[in-house]
């Protein structure tokens, strides 16, 4: 192990004489994890905010309905919306990509490939990840894939428009943007395969001496159970994808059931295939993709907790346990998305069953969280805002899944708005806060610089605010009846009248939201260029990427030497040094006054 | 820094990373290939009628691509011992032995398919005409790159066998692996489109 | 991972020609098993378990699984459980339908 240390420390010597790279091998296609993570996270946060600008034109259409979309509506061609009033075929292209967008080419990405990359080798001590090159190439699929998808915008009939979701048969006969679709998201899928692999192998084989599982920060923890949702579960949409591209390409029939009749014509297709197959292959990973969504959340939620309140996280083994187990429950209970697709009682009582019993670990999580502050010296600082935050909403999110995982009470709120509320109350109060708190809190790290305050918390209350005022009313409209991917919001249906207004509430809301960015977009830009510089351990914190490594962490290899790990993760207020922290690999330190 | 591991395993897990990749890449190729066998499973317990394999395809060429593709399998592991054993020689043949072997699978398939279209026989035509197509495509497609893996490795990959002929071993070990999996994939695929 | 002298891969080298000709062999049986005229269930369970067998055969000792570390085998555990969750739990929601069965239109 020792010789293995000098050899490491000797490369680095020999590294300085290394020729420069250039700027396309330095800038663009780099193998550093550094500079990979900071691309993912670029190209992440600009599809979040493109996700995001679909969404407050839907809810323009939404709040109201056949009203010209201002200043966009001039934009739109004829095919989108006529006389800048959005066309139904065009919302549901909105509708469709918005999801697609953000699930899969904003928080994922941003999640794993963003701070996953970054910050996983440093946590461990690692030099880089197991395989650069294949970081590198699992970038460039994704940008290709990311890239497919905003084209289809462009196909004749535009992008993709039966949902996120893509169900056949209406996604089997759908115009070509659903073709662009499934190419994109096998690129995707494949970009994810690679990365999980890479993260696997770099958490199992690269930690640093003395790093054993048990004093592995919560986040690589989050990060590795992640890795193998991704690793197992994308197949299952990739064999769907190829699937459905055949049905569309080379006509066959693997979703077309006999005797389909479209727009009064029978379909010329073979038939004999089965709508509820996809559906089957589909949530096999949609399921574990919310785990996905999550999990790192959890972790980086986990890391600004223990840092801002001085103490250690509670319960960080049952949170280990419960991760773990979170992550194989997640493989048995999709079906709970397919309640009302008429399967028999006998098993649709064992995946209420397994959605009953995968809350538990969550439960253990959050609560853990939270206990987690009892006793703890508390410093409010933008992470830690968004942290805090991320804890009741998440809490919400949670809660308000229960109902659905019930098949009796699922037989009302299925596909109405209830279903919608809840699952952005987890990813958007929930992670998308995490992620925000996980850019607040690392981005010391990774320029050197720290981010304004003030302007911190002027993005956090507002938006805190309305992202509430956007998701809460869905609730009762769920509870009312109003069914999702509705292009005029539920104005047709006398049972919807007396929740319509909260359409114009939730629009507003949505909007102002978006004006709840601009400070931290200004922020982020602005504390890049002209940030006040701080310590290479600014927030005093015990984890290998604060203690051992400066803030920018070293080009090549990120630490000077191999730092050797001696304790836990989370030594802080500890009683040797009452006042102070034990960094993982080091001495005590004195906390700043 | 050097990343560690790459040659010499990790003292607790007895592990060189590439091998711990390579089998974490297998175990998605087993959900992917899974899911095909999950949705032949499902359309043929939904269908009113089912064909058995004999009545389209011909069950003794893909017996000749089964015992072609599992000496493929033999010639691939030699290849590997060659190597171990110091034997660049051996290794180059054996490993061409491998890629022709693979060439002969794709060579034997592509007379299957082009009688099938032949005579009208089309992935769209039935369910299990369907399935039969995408999953051997798919599995082709894995053939055909594994054979370009191996076509990297037999000609200008081999250099690295004179500078540091541990690290290229390892590399033809995990090449054998992707190799060997794809043989097992057919090991499968083949009862089960053609003798069912 | 047996070991790497010489010998060692030699006694290997023997064992691959003998699996090779235990493949092959089976690859014959189960094309003759599947010309008997067996009842659907045993014709599905002969042809299966004889895959079982070569596929074990190749993962055993082409892929050198026998030998291989622990790791490896619990990675193969939890897949393996999965697969067997995706291949048989949906067949869970067709059977006892409420109404129509797809495909009989």
């Amino acid at each position: 192990m020792s010789a293995l240390v000098e050899e490491r420390g000797g490369h680095a010597h020999d590294a300085a004489h290394h020729d420069e790279p250039g700027f396309w091998r330095k800038y663009v296609f780099s193998q550093d994890h550094k500079v990979i993570g900071i691309q993912y996270g670029f190209t992440a946060l600009t599809f979040l905010l493109f996700g995001f600008t679909l969404m407050m034109m839907m809810r323009w259409q939404l709040a109201y309905p056949g009203k010209p979309l201002p200043l966009i509506g001039g934009l739109l061609g004829e095919g989108q919306a006529s006389g800048g009033i959005m066309l139904p075929e065009f919302y549901n292209q909105l509708g469709a990509m918005h999801g697609t967008i953000m699930v899969f080419m904003g928080i994922v990405p941003l999640a794993v490939g963003a701070f996953g990359n970054f910050v996983v080798p440093l946590q461990i001590g690692a030099p880089d990840m197991a395989f650069p090159k294949l970081n590198m190439a699992s970038y460039w699929f994704y940008f290709v894939g990311g890239v497919t998808m905003l084209a289809s915008f462009f196909a004749p009939g535009g992008a993709a428009n039966s949902g996120w979701t893509s169900y056949p048969p209406l996604a089997d006969i759908a115009t070509a943007g659903q073709t662009w679709w499934l190419v994109g998201m096998l690129f995707l899928i494949f970009s994810s395969l690679l990365g999980a692999t890479n993260f696997l192998v770099t958490i199992i084989q690269l930690r640093a001496p003395g790093l054993t599982w048990f004093r592995l920060p919560f986040f690589v923890w989050a990060q590795f159970v992640t890795s193998f949702l991704l690793l197992l579960a994308f197949p299952a949409l990739q064999a769907a994808a190829i699937l459905q591209f055949m049905d569309r390409v080379a006509g066959t029939s693997f979703f077309l059931p006999e005797g389909l009749v479209v727009s009064g014509k029978a379909l010329e297709v073979a038939g004999g295939g089965s709508p509820l197959l996809w559906q089957h292959l589909f949530w096999f990973l949609a399921h574990p993709e919310v785990y996905v969504l999550i999990l790192p959340a959890f972790g980086i939620v986990a890391e600004i907790i223990a840092n801002n309140t001085r103490k250690p996280l509670f319960g960080y083994r049952s949170m280990v346990y419960a991760l773990i187990f979170v992550g194989f429950m997640s493989f048995i209970v999709w079906s709970h998305h397919m309640f009302l697709t008429g399967m028999g009682t006998a098993i649709s009582t064992f995946f209420q069953t397994t959605t009953m019993i995968i809350s538990i670990p969550s439960v253990i999580i959050l609560s853990a969280l939270f206990l987690s502050l009892w006793g703890g010296s508390i410093r409010f600082n933008t992470p830690m805002l968004f942290a805090l935050a991320f804890l009741p909403m998440f809490g919400i999110g949670g809660l308000t899944g229960l109902p659905l995982g019930l098949a009796a009470a699922d037989i009302h709120l299925h596909d109405t708005y209830y279903v919608i509320g809840h699952f952005h109350y987890v990813v958007a109060p929930g992670t998308i806060f995490a992620m925000f708190a996980g850019i607040y809190y690392w981005f010391p790290k990774v320029t050197g610089k720290k981010m304004n305050e003030l302007l911190g918390k002027i993005h956090f209350w507002p938006s805190f605010l309305f992202i509430n005022g956007v998701f809460m009313p869905m609730f009762w409209q769920g509870l009312a009846g109003v069914s999702r991917r509705l292009y005029d919001g539920g104005q047709q249906y006398a049972h919807a009248q007396d929740v319509l207004w909260l359409n114009e509430v939730m629009s507003v809301s949505a909007w102002c939201l978006g004006l709840a960015q601009i400070p931290f977009v200004v922020n982020f830009f602005w504390s890049m260029a002209k940030g006040k510089r701080v310590a290479d351990n600014h927030w005093q914190a015990t984890t290998l990427e604060w203690a051992a490594a400066p803030s920018p962490p070293i080009p090549h290899g990120n630490f000077a030497q191999v730092p050797t790990v001696v304790r836990g993760p989370y030594e802080y207020s500890v009683p040797e040094a009452p006042a102070a922290f034990l960094t993982q690999n080091g001495d005590a330190a004195e906390e700043a006054a | 820094m050097q990343i560690p591991y790459t040659v010499e395993p990790r003292p607790d897990t007895g592990l060189f990373n590439a091998k711990l990749g390579i089998w974490l890449f297998l175990a998605s190729e087993v959900m992917l290939f899974g899911a095909l066998f999950s949705s032949y499973v499902l359309l043929r317990t939904g269908a009113t009628s089912w064909p058995h394999g004999s009545e389209y395809l011909n069950v003794w060429l893909a017996t000749l691509n089964t015992l072609i593709l599992i000496g493929s399998s033999v010639t691939m592991v030699m290849s590997w011992a060659s190597l171990k054993l110091g034997d660049f020689k051996k290794y180059r043949l054996y490993m061409g032995l491998t890629i022709l072997a693979g060439l002969g699978f794709m060579v034997v398939k592509g007379f299957e398919y082009g009688a099938k279209f032949e005579h009208h026989l089309y992935p769209s035509t039935n369910t299990f005409l369907a399935i039969y197509f995408t999953l051997t495509g798919l599995h082709g497609l894995h053939v055909l790159g594994g054979m370009i893996v191996n076509g990297y490795f037999w000609g200008p990959g081999s250099k690295l066998w004179r500078r540091d002929p541990e690290r290229f071993a390892n590399r033809i070990e995990v090449a054998g692996l992707y190799w060997h999996f794809v043989d097992l994939v057919w090991i499968f695929l083949f009862p089960t489109l053609y003798l069912l | 991972m047996s070991g790497h002298d010489v010998e060692a891969i030699r006694r290997q080298t023997r064992t691959y020609v003998l699996v090779f000709a235990a493949l092959a062999t089976l690859t014959v049986v189960t094309v003759a098993a599947s010309r008997l005229h067996l009842a659907t269930g045993m014709t599905i369970a002969v042809a299966l378990f004889i895959a079982a067998v070569k596929g074990s055969l190749v993962a055993g000792y082409f892929m050198h699984l026998l030998d291989e570390r622990r790791a490896i085998y619990w990675l193969l555990a939890l897949t393996v459980v999965f697969f067997i969750v995706l291949m048989t739990i949906p067949l869970g929601t067709e059977g006892n339908t409420i109404g129509v069965r797809h495909g009989t239109g």
